[in-house]
């Protein structure tokens, strides 16, 4: 069936409520179905376990979804802010400033057993701020420089502060500061809080499902803040930027503060995110942000289609799951009975990654779910190609 | 002042860490032979830098592309020269004459392999996308980097693989004032000259070099002109490829190690190197090359080599705030 009749099958459904708080109709029944999930699965599945990944991947991928899909700046340093939230929590909620206060360690807001360890140990929601400011400080300061900078030169000045950002992860536990190290380097700083919410006891890995449920109200919260970003005079001012940069200049846009204001929105959504994961992976490893990872999360945003909230979320969910569910436990095992048991597939999974974003942008550069506007931007561009003259047409 | 800042600001920068060190040296030493040294394995390391360097510079130039996968392809160059020559036999008990003949024929085949698969690349990931926003040509460049890496991961595994040491690169060959000079260091050198001068000529004075900077200018009054745009471009990219074949052969004679890994690094580093010199001009990827492999050694030497990669990206975002044209590079839209 052709897209237009899709259109019109559906017309009768198209009411005046469902067209003008769609969105809000379709937020709602998703994430009511995706918060009765878990009483389907045991505590600890290792189902949760990948949808609480998931969860926090679409997060970050929402955040990355704001700088490339909105304002069209393309970022390959994203990591950097999974970095830098992991890292608040691993500074503000472990025993790793263990020398604080006569080594009592400061404590502001906790319960359970980090209430009586030493190092700073912040509430949970508390560290989420601080990685949040934290990483909306980084996002703008790395935005400066590539302000005069156009196209593919932003994408190599973020990639570049992506590098330093790991290399200094990497080395941060020979540099000294204060008499503390910057970083546990590759060794990882480790325990990190578990996440302690008010009104409840701090989570372990032996329930998951409370796990599941701060992410997906993070999810929530992130989604919330994405649509009403898009639809605000700052979301029209990124989108006008994206699509031409002149134009939005002279029509009164102010290039700095939009574009600024992207980087730092981005980066914050990764900050949490970074902060939650640290937390659930009870570990801030210095391995864990490396270039692949803001190309992992790049990829979500391109196979959802750039720009589409929710093709953004159904790229992450799928990628997430394509990761730690498909290539380990299914494809694995496969390869193994053809390959011998020595072949790993998971060492393989960014070649995988690539071919999909090789497929991705020859045959569907728009993504799987594209936001509309650029649908048609792709496909009715002025200098289209043959084959995209063809689709109009028919 | 922003005049000043724009005009030296770099070469200021860059003039920032030999200064220091060399008066370091003075101080404690009495001599500056520690500083020669690391500039004279700058220099020879920098050359393979600068073949590399020449491939993005060269696809920037004519199609705006910044080709992720090229640093990649240098690797695949590396892992051929080494598959090839343990195929045809070379070891360290061949004679003289049979690895000097043999490594010719590795460098042949290890060119050619490195240019049909750079030839193939564009012709199956960036064509389909000519007309495309940049975003997507260059995201398709990042997905073949990745594909490449896992080509090599699956050829020789994940850990850095040695391979033998052919031309006894650490032996040195002469010493002036203290400054030893390796044969690894004089191969590179040596090997990189010809090949630089021999694109450069090919491009400011051939029919093709003339097409090719044609379509860089202006791809659609190129096509009015009778030029066939897509095979130029397909040249340009065979010859990227062809430089950086010669490159993965000097890397595995020069480092002897050979890693799947290597690729991304020094593709990174050739880069910076490209956006150093003005990217889009050949002159300039030579010298960011060699600038950025005397910083590089610089940095190995007496900061540490695993800091090495944060101070070339230091560099390179300090570039992009300072001359983002780059030293030879002229304003373009995208720096301006």
């Amino acid at each position: 069936m052709s897209r237009s009749g899709v259109r019109q099958a559906i017309a009768p459904l198209e009411t005046r409520v469902v067209r003008e708080h769609g969105n809000l109709i379709l937020a709602a029944v998703l994430l009511f179905a995706a918060a009765i999930l878990p009483f389907f699965y045991p505590q600890s599945s290792g189902f949760i376990d990948d949808c609480v990944t998931a969860l926090a991947y679409v997060v970050m991928a929402l955040g990355l979804n704001v700088v490339v899909g909105f304002a069209g700046l393309l970022d390959l340093g994203y990591v950097a802010f999974y970095a830098i939230g992991a890292y608040s929590i691993g500074w503000f909620g472990s025993s790793f400033f263990d020398k604080v206060n006569g080594a009592k360690g400061i404590h502001i807001g906790v319960s359970g057993v980090s209430a009586n360890l030493p190092g700073f140990h912040l509430n949970f929601l508390l560290i989420l701020v601080v990685a949040g400011i934290l990483c909306a400080a980084a996002g703008a300061l790395i935005g400066i420089p590539t302000l005069r900078l156009r196209g593919d030169y932003i994408a190599i000045v973020t990639l570049a502060f992506g590098e330093i950002i790991h290399v200094l992860a990497v080395n941060g536990d020979s540099l000294e500061i204060g008499g503390y190290h910057l970083t546990q380097g590759r060794q990882g700083i480790t325990p990190i809080d578990r996440v302690d919410l008010p009104f409840t006891e701090p989570f372990t890995s032996l329930n998951l499902r409370p796990w599941f449920w701060t992410a997906l109200a993070l999810v929530a919260v992130v989604l919330f803040v994405n649509f009403r970003l898009r639809d605000s005079r700052l979301g029209r001012a990124w989108i006008a930027l994206r699509e031409d940069e002149v134009a939005a200049a002279s029509m009164g846009v102010p290039l700095v503060r939009t574009k600024l204001l992207a980087y730092a929105t981005g980066a914050a959504f990764g900050g949490m995110s970074g902060a939650f994961l640290a937390s659930y992976q009870n570990t801030v490893n210095a391995d864990q942000f490396e270039f692949a990872f803001s190309i992992f999360v790049l990829a979500m945003v391109i196979l959802g289609g750039l720009g589409s909230i929710w093709g953004v979320v159904f790229g992450a969910i799928a990628l997430s799951f394509i990761n730690t569910n498909l290539i380990p436990d299914v494809l694995t095992p496969r390869a193994q009975d053809i390959f011998g048991q020595g072949f790993d597939l998971s060492e393989l999974s960014f070649g995988i990654f690539g071919f999909l974003l090789v497929i991705m942008m020859v045959l569907r550069p728009q993504g799987l779910l594209p936001e509309r506007r650029r649908e048609v931007e792709l496909t009715e561009g002025g200098v289209a190609s043959d084959e995209a003259l063809f689709e109009v047409q028919a | 002042m922003r005049e000043l800042l724009s005009k030296y600001g770099l070469i200021a920068l860059l003039l920032v860490m030999p200064v220091v060190f060399g008066i370091n040296d003075l101080v404690t030493e009495g001599n500056l032979t520690r500083l020669a040294n690391n500039l004279v394995a700058g220099l020879s390391n920098g050359s393979i830098w600068a073949l590399i360097a020449l491939g993005y510079t060269l696809v920037y130039g004519i199609i705006e592309l910044i080709n992720f996968a090229h640093g990649d392809l240098f690797m695949i160059g590396s892992f051929t020269s080494f598959a090839f020559w343990t195929a045809i036999g070379l070891g360290l008990t061949t004679g003289t004459a049979g690895v000097i003949f043999g490594l010719l024929a590795t460098l042949v085949v290890a060119m050619l392999a490195c240019a049909s698969i750079n030839v193939l690349i564009e012709r199956v990931g960036y064509r389909p996308l000519r007309n495309a926003p940049k975003l997507a040509p260059l995201i398709t460049a990042v997905g073949f980097s990745f594909i490449l890496q896992n080509v090599g991961l699956l050829w020789l595994g994940g850990s850095p693989h040695g391979v033998p040491d052919l031309i006894h690169s650490q032996k040195a060959v002469f010493e002036i004032f203290g400054v030893t000079v390796h044969r690894g260091d004089l191969l590179a050198v040596l090997a990189t000259i010809p090949l630089v001068l021999m694109l450069t000529t090919f491009v400011a004075q051939t029919r093709f070099g003339r097409a090719m900077r044609a379509t860089a200018q202006d791809p659609e009054a190129a096509r009015l002109m009778g030029i066939n745009v897509d095979t130029t471009i397909s040249l340009t990219f065979l010859l990227g490829g062809l430089m950086a074949g010669a490159a993965g052969l000097i890397y595995a004679l020069y480092q002897t190690t050979v890693w799947y890994f290597q690729g991304f690094t020094a593709g990174l580093i050739a880069f910076t190197a490209a956006v150093m010199g003005g990217i889009g001009n050949l002159w300039g990827a030579v010298l960011g090359g060699l600038i950025i492999g005397c910083i590089q050694q610089i940095t190995d030497n007496r900061i540490g080599a695993e800091w090495t990669p944060a101070i070339v990206f230091a560099y390179l975002v300090l570039i992009m705030v300072f001359r983002p044209r780059g030293l030879l590079g002229e304003e373009t839209r995208e720096a301006g």
